[in-house]
């Protein structure tokens, strides 16, 4: 009967630990206009479509083929420009996905909105 | 719902079973063949970059592994239910019912990665449709576990613990994982990569709970030892598990800016593997006799090297948790070393032994004549892996160097090149490794009479 009591002690914990996760310690700090968040919510859309992940990591979680990208949009050696030029054309191993000027530009405005949420991934 | 007499009702589970465990190994040789592929993509750059690309054989690869993984647990307790029980399977049909869905999802699943179609989340990458289909086909699993078993969890050995904690917790993680389609998650990227995190943590638990469960009831049976499963220590350890299972996922988020107390949480946790860790060192094997050692080989030296791996991957597990240090290896192949250690080393092993001891029962004989054969290839197999997990360190330790030293990711990968050729042909050794044990217990589980032969 112990171990059935301390199993239902653990769910229940696990249960409300859960709901606490789903709700508190990552509200949205950044607010964003309704035009800018129809392209995040595009580029997150696009991200997923073409499983950008099995290559690219969002904070650590992806495949490591291609480099990671939290904090490429504010990266010194890479940002808008150089994402932009990979998105178009490809790489020595990223395929060219043919995307439109208007998929480039959602993708790199999702990239944006990670890269201004990733404050302990730039200072740790 | 049960018609037939019970030695053909008996009879009908075991070639159910079998049948799960030929899907599961089939599972296992096209994933090894995809992750192949995937290593070479690393050496040779532009090897199926358009046509074929690392954005479909990873899923791939991922998928057919994972799901390795859960068929073969799901295949040995379907065998093992009659047997625990001493009752006749509660829904034979069901069991077949579950082979045809499972096989069904599993060909629109690749088919969808041929072609292209995306759910493009990790580990569960393909369209959001199929989970709540994988979820479905486990339903007849489930109703056989329970009104077969009807465990009564007052007396019931540790094992049935881990399996039921197993099939709740692949509900609830699976579920959980898909809180994405909801704009509460979807729209807050913190949010969404630490529930994720949450759901994917937690989902290796459930499966590490069959596991680890199969793993037990095949060393009850070849140890002839029923009472460690139900002793206090045995449920110690599976309370630490499920803690763990419930609360050591936070340590993938030390560097996501979310609550700072889910981080104390999970490496106050993760430190409680140090237990299980000082326990395995000291106490494995004391109760096996030698004879009983000799007459079940294989699955003792399967569940050997399985604990070598336990032990090499906790001491990792241990390493990368500490916040200081997670830092730098999170990101890095020193987590996919983790990874691998864990699905291969760990789970692959036990349920190969899962796989030979039910060879054993069903084909003692012609097992035999393959033993020495089976024992060199464990071998291999082992020292491949070692090859190959070091490998993955040695990725991750350049990847640290780099970025202590702001060097750009083509420059890293360059520096890494020499750790990717020993990956990827120590990869060749190990497919060829897995792939000699699978066709041989393949062969074994299906030959209707004596001639088996290997060529």
């Amino acid at each position: 009967m112990f171990r059935i009591i301390l199993f239902l002690i653990l769910f229940l914990t696990y249960v409300v630990y859960s709901a606490v996760v789903y709700s508190k310690g990552t509200e949205n700090s950044i607010l964003y206009n309704q035009e800018e968040s129809v392209m995040i919510i595009h580029g997150k859309q696009l991200f997923q479509q073409y499983n950008c992940i099995a290559c690219h990591q969002l904070y650590g979680l992806g495949g490591y083929l291609g480099p990671e990208l939290t904090t490429a949009y504010s990266d010194k050696t890479r940002g808008e420009l150089y994402m932009k030029a990979f998105l178009k054309a490809g790489g020595q191993r990223m395929p060219n996905f043919h995307f439109k000027d208007d998929e480039v530009d959602a993708i790199i405005s999702y990239l944006k909105y990670v890269d201004t949420t990733a404050v302990t991934y730039k200072n740790p | 719902m049960m018609t037939a007499t019970p030695i053909a009702n008996q009879h009908a589970t075991n070639k159910a079973a079998k049948a799960f465990l030929i899907l599961a190994m089939s599972y296992l040789l096209f994933g090894l063949v995809l992750g192949v592929i995937g290593g070479f993509q690393y050496i040779l750059p532009p090897f199926l970059k358009e046509s074929f690309s690392f954005t479909k054989t990873r899923p791939l690869h991922v998928y057919l592994v994972i799901t390795w993984i859960f068929t073969a647990a799901q295949a040995g307790i379907y065998y093992y239910l009659p047997k625990i029980s001493n009752r006749q399977i509660y829904w034979p049909g069901g069991v077949w019912l579950h082979f045809a869905m499972q096989l069904g999802i599993s060909v629109c699943i690749i088919a969808c990665f041929f072609l292209g179609y995306f759910g493009g989340r990790e580990y569960l990458e393909f369209p959001p449709v199929f989970g709540a289909f994988i979820l479905l086909s486990w339903v007849p699993f489930v109703i056989n576990f329970f009104f077969t078993l009807k465990p009564n969890y007052k007396t019931a050995p540790v094992y049935i613990w881990m399996w039921s904690t197993g099939i709740l917790f692949f509900f609830i993680t699976v579920s959980e994982s898909y809180l994405w389609v909801f704009e509460h998650f979807r729209t807050n990227i913190v949010r969404d990569i630490t529930i994720q995190w949450k759901a994917l943590g937690s989902m290796v638990g459930s499966w590490n709970m069959l596991v680890y469960g199969t793993g037990m009831y095949v060393m009850e049976q070849t140890s002839g030892d029923n009472k460690t499963a139900r002793s206090p220590l045995a449920f110690f350890f599976y309370f630490l598990g499920l803690t763990n299972l419930m609360f050591n996922w936070g340590h993938h988020t030390y560097i996501v800016p979310a609550a700072p107390w889910v981080k104390t949480v999970a490496y106050v946790i993760s430190m409680t593997e140090l237990l299980i860790l000082a326990h395995l060192i000291l106490q494995w094997r004391k109760t096996m006799s030698a004879a009983r050692k000799n007459y079940h080989i294989i699955p003792y030296r399967l569940l050997s090297f399985a604990d070598v791996w336990i032990i090499l991957n906790l001491i990792l597990a241990i390493a990368i948790s500490v916040p200081a240090w997670n830092y730098y290896t999170h990101g890095t192949h020193i987590t996919v070393a983790h990874a691998m250690g864990a699905t291969i080393g760990i789970n692959t092993f036990l349920l190969m032994a899962s796989v030979f001891y039910i060879c054993k029962k069903e084909k003692e004989e012609l097992l035999e004549k393959q033993k020495p054969l089976i024992g060199k290839s464990i071998i291999i197999t082992n020292i491949s892996l070692l090859i190959f997990w070091i490998s993955l360190l040695g990725m991750g330790l350049v990847k640290i160097s780099s970025r202590l030293n702001n060097e750009i990711f083509a420059a890293m990968m360059q520096k890494s090149s020499p750790w990717f050729h020993v990956f990827a042909y120590s990869g060749i050794v190990l497919m060829a490794g897995l792939f000699f044990l699978s066709l041989t217990a393949t062969r074994l589980l299906t030959v209707k009479n004596n001639s088996f032969k290997l060529s």
